[in-house]
């Protein structure tokens, strides 16, 4: 027997899933002390007394993690409580050093919101409900496979702000669960709350799923799917996990609600040696912080003064420059890459010729070398400078590509450049006709194929007049001279 | 065992050392030459948990060297005993427990910190109940400390070192802590004055924590105006605790110098009931008539909620606790035990670590958290503890200005004389409430009974110590002699 298809499971049941994703904010120190909140570092360097949780110390909330996680919340569509409380969530773990860990619980920073991930065949939106934006710490990590029969702890992480987004159970495919996350991710991008990097932890996702018979309106009994380290390692999860369930399920037997691990090696999971149920996390507001007070006023400025969100900058470069679906979504994919896009654009003038050298020439060298677009040698103004320089003739498309590269490698402006390695465009007539004369001299047998009637040969012609000009032909000019030139002969 | 000798006042310590007639170095070896003297020790009165001798010379020193370039302190060369659940650099603080024997704290609370800026000698670590759970310090894993006036009585407790250290003439001033009357009651039952400021009015950096909404560092002198300079040193905000109020701190001693005439007076109903030792009262209702006699305006008044206050503390401050103490885990610092695996390892040094009382409040706070319980219990005692807290608003706003109630209902009890720990938890019937509420609350020496030291009580409103000094200073004149008789 094989395994039943995708397709054949999905002609009568449905997937139900919502997604909890922890997202380390971007802040200079942890969310209750001092500490740098930097990724890495020697094992335990960035610790204090108060993420040490050593007798006494007492937690001080950081206010610029309060900020990004209401910029968040704000962009999540959620609303933002004036009044939240926080909660210990109490349980024992080696590398949670106050035996509990700081958090919200019955009184979230926000509530309510939802997020657009795409649209239906009908046209309408697939919108996802975010129950809850709150605020909490991490943990430290427990280090199992550094030294043998021991585990270790590094606590520089102990501490970190962290904001929870728990979605509503509204996706309905392991796609949906992608679409969702690459949504959220570009949102939080957009907002610059988090470097986003799932890799370096910054982003976690479990996954609850459930598997219903379709038509059926109740939920089934959900697990949850733990340890995904990539998106497309949450869909495939996704996906083992609700076939195992349909199969439980078609076998006659029942969902245990529990806890199961991903192991993306073997592209299986397994159940969690702990138990869903067994822990009890005794949830009660933590003494030692206040509530946590936002004033209205500063509510609905933090919400006036929110970044571009990433569906209104598509909106804004279609209807502004004029570009296509494909170009918007490739171009503000990210918000730094937009950014740079828009700059370009508006000081060169012509918004599509940006495109096209960003989209093209750009996105190349960055996929070469692996660089972010912030860190790129070419600033938008000097890319500006050289579209310029091809508007007004004084280079060559060819020889602009050249400029380009010796752009990248150096930084220096474009006309700099042009001059500096003769790039400029020759339009001296005598010059190019005395190049012509050797190009036809060196290529007597293409000459008189062309001249027999292969037309297309003129291109090999064009090519080595390029070649003797460096690229600082004009390609159309220069085939005129040939066709003129070897037609006239005759 | 001189009983009642009255020790030097902060005061003329500061003044002497300031003027040069001693230095920092003479009076800390005076407070150690009385400590031998009235055997602190171990082996003796038991008030010290750690104490060392060549520390402290060497701490003298230190301290006279730097304050001969600065401003004197307004503590300037007084040796204060600390409780040993505050941190301090160099003495262990292990909160009388063996799960923190021999740790040292590499950072200082706040309130220790302030006390050597204003030139003060941190003195050694007092004894205490386990994690400041208990009335009799009878729960430290150090052994009972032995009340100065009576060594078969118990001090009372948590704080009980520190009181003793205050009341056998070792220090003028000693720092405690209070959750549910730690200071006040022993103080009462050593025959000193002990402080509990309103919640927030002290930094709770570095205090380890019980129970955190309720915790407040508190201060013992020999006088009120020792406890006075003591808390004006250590009070006010602290950018590192979240709980510490923004509320600018009054000159305290200078309330020696007001006037208690027209101060309206309450005497709450509920702190005199029948079953009240008829000493004790006689001793509370002397005190009133003295207060009385200077102008003040004493009414009879009620506080309905009062009998809830002792069951509400014992939900609210285990539940804290079973969290604020998950942290003496083994795995960081403190006390290790094998165990079989993890689970093993937390079994095994938790229950080694841990005397039997800080267990059951462990156990008590777990439970009345737990999933199904938690409504039952915690959100319900805390109902009730806004019950209590709007009894202090009702009366301190229909134009009460001070409340005065007994200490305790008895003088110090006899060492294990109490076993059921009922019993115990309700010889804080008369100090939880001042916690439960924030409001602040001192006790201080009114009176003896059969020779034992009898405390009278004053409650103000929040934030209002400075007028809740002015009739302690008063009534401590009053008194004269009469209160250590």
């Amino acid at each position: 027997m094989t395994a039943p298809t995708m397709d054949a499971l999905l002609a009568n049941w449905e997937m139900v899933v919502g997604l909890e994703v922890h997202c380390q904010l971007k802040t200079n120190s942890k969310a209750f002390c001092g500490c740098s909140a930097a990724y890495g570092g020697q094992p335990n360097t960035n610790v204090c007394p108060v993420c040490l949780a050593l007798p006494g110390a007492l937690p001080v909330l950081n206010g610029r993690a309060v900020e990004l996680a209401t910029t968040a919340a704000l962009a999540l569509n959620c609303t933002v409580h004036p009044v939240s409380v926080f909660a210990r969530k109490n349980y024992f773990y080696p590398d949670l050093p106050k035996g509990y860990q700081i958090s919200q619980f019955d009184q979230p920073l926000a509530t309510g919101g939802h997020v657009d991930i795409g649209r239906r065949a009908d046209s309408s939106p697939i919108r996802i409900g975010v129950t809850r934006v709150h605020m909490e710490e991490d943990a430290g990590k427990s280090v199992h496979d550094r030294y043998p029969g021991v585990t270790a702890i590094d606590l520089n992480r102990s501490g970190v702000p962290l904001i929870e987004i728990v979605s509503e159970p509204d996706m309905r495919s392991a796609e949906e669960a992608g679409a969702y996350l690459r949504v959220l991710k570009q949102i939080l991008e957009y907002m610059d709350v988090s470097d986003d990097s799932m890799e370096e932890g910054s982003l976690r996702v479990d996954a609850n799923v459930s598997a219903r018979r379709r038509g059926e309106t109740a939920l089934g009994t959900k697990t949850e799917v733990k340890n995904m380290n990539s998106f497309s390692g949450v869909e495939r999860a996704l996906e083992v996990e609700w076939i195992r369930q349909v199969g439980v399920l078609e076998a006659g037997g029942t969902v245990q609600q529990q806890t199961m691990l991903w192991d993306g090696a073997a592209q299986q999971v397994r159940p969690s040696r702990t138990k869903e149920g067994s822990h009890d996390y005794r949830y009660f507001p933590e003494p030692d912080l206040p509530p946590l007070v936002l004033a209205i006023d500063w509510i609905a400025k933090m919400r006036h003064d929110l970044p571009e969100l990433p569906a209104d900058r598509r909106a804004r470069f279609a209807k502004d420059y004029g570009l296509g679906e494909y170009d918007v979504d490739l171009i503000t994919a990210n918000p730094r890459l937009a950014d740079y896009y828009e700059s370009v654009a508006r000081a060169h003038g012509d918004p599509k010729a940006a495109a096209n050298w960003v989209m093209g020439d750009v996105l190349a060298q960055l996929k070469t070398t692996g660089q972010d677009i912030t860190t790129f040698r070419v600033r938008p103004q000097d890319l500006a400078g050289l579209l310029n320089l091809m508007r007004d003739g004084v280079v060559t498309h060819t020889a602009a590509r050249q400029v380009f590269a010796r752009m990248v490698a150096t930084g220096d402006a474009p006309a700099q450049i042009a001059e500096r390695e003769g790039l400029v465009k020759v339009n001296d007539d005598g010059q190019l006709a005395g190049w012509l004369d050797e190009v036809i001299a060196e290529h007597p047998a293409e000459v008189e194929r062309f001249r027999a009637g292969e037309k297309k040969l003129q291109g090999v012609l064009i090519g080595a007049m390029m070649k003797k000009s460096r690229g600082r032909a004009d390609a159309k000019q220069i085939g005129a001279m040939i066709a003129k030139r070897l037609t006239s002969n005759e | 065992m001189t009983a009642g000798e009255r020790p030097r006042s902060a005061a003329d310590v500061r003044k002497e050392v300031r003027n040069g007639a001693r230095d920092t170095q003479a009076t800390v070896e005076q407070a150690l030459q009385r400590a031998f003297d009235v055997k602190a020790g171990m082996d003796g009165l038991n008030i010290f948990v750690s104490l060392d001798d060549a520390l402290l010379r060497e701490h003298a020193r230190g301290a006279a060297t730097q304050l001969a370039d600065t401003e004197p302190g307004s503590l300037l060369g007084v040796p204060v005993a600390i409780k040993d659940n505050i941190a301090s650099l160099h003495h262990p603080t292990t909160c009388g427990s063996r799960m923190l024997k021999g740790y040292i704290s590499p950072y200082e609370a706040t309130v220790v910190a302030r006390l050597r800026a204003a030139g003060a000698v941190p003195f050694g670590k007092t004894n205490m109940d386990e994690f400041a759970m208990g009335s009799s310090t009878e729960n430290s894993a150090y052994g009972p400390t032995l009340n100065p006036h009576q060594t078969d009585r118990t001090p009372g407790g948590s704080s009980g070192g520190s009181a003793a250290a205050v009341a056998a003439g070792i220090v003028p001033i000693a720092l405690g802590s209070e959750t549910g009357g730690s200071v006040r009651q022993p103080a009462a039952f050593c025959g000193v004055v002990g402080v509990k400021p309103t919640y927030g009015r002290v930094s709770r950096f570095g205090l380890v924590a019980f129970a955190s909404s309720l915790d407040q560092v508190g201060v013992f002198g020999a006088t009120v105006d020792d406890a006075a300079r003591g808390l004006r040193v250590i009070a006010g905000h602290d950018p590192l605790d979240s709980t510490s109020a923004d509320i600018p701190v009054p000159d305290y001693t200078l309330a020696g110098t007001h006037s208690v005439k027209g101060m309206v007076i309450g005497r709450p109903k509920e702190y005199f009931p029948e079953s009240l030792d008829p000493r004790v009262r006689a001793r509370c209702d002397a005190a009133l008539a003295h207060l009385a006699a200077l102008g003040a305006i004493v009414k009879d008044v009620s506080l309905p909620h009062t009998d809830l206050a002792v069951p509400v503390y014992y939900i609210v401050a285990p539940a804290e606790a079973s969290s604020n103490l998950a942290r003496f885990d083994g795995v960081r610092y403190g006390r290790r035990l094998p165990g079989d695996g993890l689970r093993g390892m937390y079994e095994a040094t938790r229950t080694g670590g841990f005397g039997p009382e800080v267990t059951r409040r462990i156990l008590l706070g777990t439970y009345v958290l737990s999933a199904g319980y938690y409504d039952a219990y915690y959100r319900k005692a805390q109902r009730v503890r806004t019950l209590i807290a709007d009894d202090f608003g009702s009366v301190f706003g229909s134009g009460v200005d001070l409340l005065f109630t007994p200490t305790t209902p008895t003088p110090a009890f006899r060492l294990g004389a109490i076993s059921d720990p009922y019993e115990m938890y309700m010889s804080d019937i008369f100090t939880v409430t001042a916690n439960l509420a924030g409001v602040p609350a001192m006790s201080q020496p009114i009176g003896r009974v059969d020779g034992l030291p009898v405390g009278g009580q004053l409650i103000a409103p929040h934030f209002e110590e400075d007028r809740m000094f002015a009739a302690a200073y008063a009534l401590e004149r009053a008194l004269g002699d009469e209160a250590h008789r």
